[in-house]
């Protein structure tokens, strides 16, 4: 197939030509969830010829999907998802290579995958998958697009673009409660918006023209044609942050079986010590700033003190400047856990 | 003295409306204290995480003034 004749009526265009066309086939993107924003971004990548697309989603078809996921048919039901899609993308445009991972992201896999990939694009459902990005976007050097709905409304950002303001800027604190389509509905062509919105982001990084929505969030009421841009700045703290949690969660691989059950004991003096086939980490509660790497992030952490209330306390710090999110009081204090 | 405000997301279907206009006579001058007497008045649930932004730049200190416009911008996680 003749390529040039194929991107005419984009190559056509001034602030692209030839030499853009050769950057779009050149780049690489990995496309995080290929939910509703998932579909919609990849098509469009797909159809401008980027070179080569990761599909990254442990999820199967589900009839519930089809009036949101366009790539999927009513036969596709209880398939793979990524290989559904690579399969529909393939036809649409044999010049592009699209790689398949059925898989939940984790933290390694992320450090694994992202340095292969120019951008990063969000098309995940859960908070805990978007600070996940977010971390290890910063660590890997790559910019993400970030785009979340909800109802009929629809949140796009550009995050970590060269040096700019990242997720954890603009919301430091995260949310427990992940809200999603399934609970609580979305209109189909939403996410499919949304995410023509990130494609059109991801465009303009591979070919750098125009503005890059980086510093600012847009948001986007399709009820009301209701429309904000919210500017937001970048925070050295929370850049810090996401930069922390590879120590972290290596080290913490390293020193614990991910079976054990594993407690903290964050009194300065120990004159109790719990069963002692129970594994306790010892970090007094004046050292956790310093020592924090040292509990692991992969099991629950039953953290005590004397009475429970520091320990509540420390749960607090760990959580709101680490994004500890495993850490459980135990609301008795150490009176509760020995045996006499 | 009249501010502007607009809720987002979940937090405009606490408040029942998705922008309303306020008029301050109890002696509010900071953006903390405007921020706390909103969620007194609607009894929202949030756990801190919604985000503050006065004249359309996040920010949840400072003065509040006549005519400011104040968004109510909870994070989504819809995808």
């Amino acid at each position: 197939m003749n390529s040039f004749e194929r991107y005419s009526r984009q190559i056509q265009l001034s602030e692209i030509g030839i030499k853009g066309q050769q950057k779009l086939a050149q780049a690489k993107v990995l496309i995080v969830g290929v939910g509703g924003l998932g579909c919609s971004v990849a098509q469009h990548l797909v159809a401008v010829g980027v070179g080569i697309i990761g599909l990254l989603d442990h999820d199967l078809v589900d009839i519930s999907n089809l009036n949101r996921q366009i790539l999927f048919t009513e036969s596709d039901v209880g398939k793979q998802k990524v290989e559904v899609a690579k399969e529909a993308l393939v036809k649409m445009n044999d010049q592009v290579q699209i790689h398949a991972f059925h898989e939940q992201l984790s933290f390694e896999k992320a450090l694994d995958l992202f340095p292969g990939y120019d951008i990063i694009i969000d098309g995940t459902d859960n908070f805990q998958t978007k600070y996940l990005i977010n971390d290890a976007s910063v660590l890997t050097n790559k910019p993400w697009v970030y785009a979340s709905i909800y109802k009929y409304q629809g949140q796009l950002s550009v995050f970590n673009y060269e040096n700019g303001p990242t997720y954890r800027c603009l919301y430091p604190k995260i949310n427990s409660g992940n809200i999603s389509c399934e609970e609580i509905g979305v209109l189909g062509v939403l996410p499919a918006i949304l995410g023509t919105m990130q494609a059109s982001e991801a465009i303009k990084i591979i070919l750098q023209i125009g503005q890059v929505l980086s510093g600012k969030l847009f948001i986007l009421d399709l009820l009301t044609w209701g429309e904000q841009q919210i500017i937001f700045s970048r925070s050295e703290s929370q850049v810090r942050i996401a930069k922390c949690r590879k120590k972290n969660e290596h080290k913490g691989n390293r020193s614990f079986n991910a079976s054990s059950m594993v407690y903290l004991d964050i009194r300065e003096m120990m004159d109790k010590s719990i069963d002692p086939d129970k594994k306790v980490l010892h970090i007094p509660l004046n050292q956790l700033d310093n020592r924090h790497i040292e509990i692991p992030r992969d099991v629950p952490v039953h953290v005590y003190c004397q009475s429970g209330t520091r320990s509540r306390k420390a749960i607090e710090q760990l959580s709101e400047k680490y994004g500890f999110q495993n850490l459980i009081n135990v609301n008795g204090g150490i009176q509760s856990l020995t045996y006499e | 003295m009249e501010i502007k405000v607009k809720y987002f997301g979940s937090i405009a279907e606490e408040t029942g409306k998705a922008e309303e206009t306020i008029s301050l006579q109890n002696g509010i001058s900071e953006v903390q204290e405007f921020i706390a007497f909103i969620f007194k008045k609607y009894g929202l649930s949030d756990e801190g995480t919604v985000q503050i932004a006065v004249n359309q730049v996040i920010q949840s200190e400072g003065r509040i003034q006549y005519g400011d416009e104040v968004a109510f911008l909870p994070p989504y996680a819809g995808g």
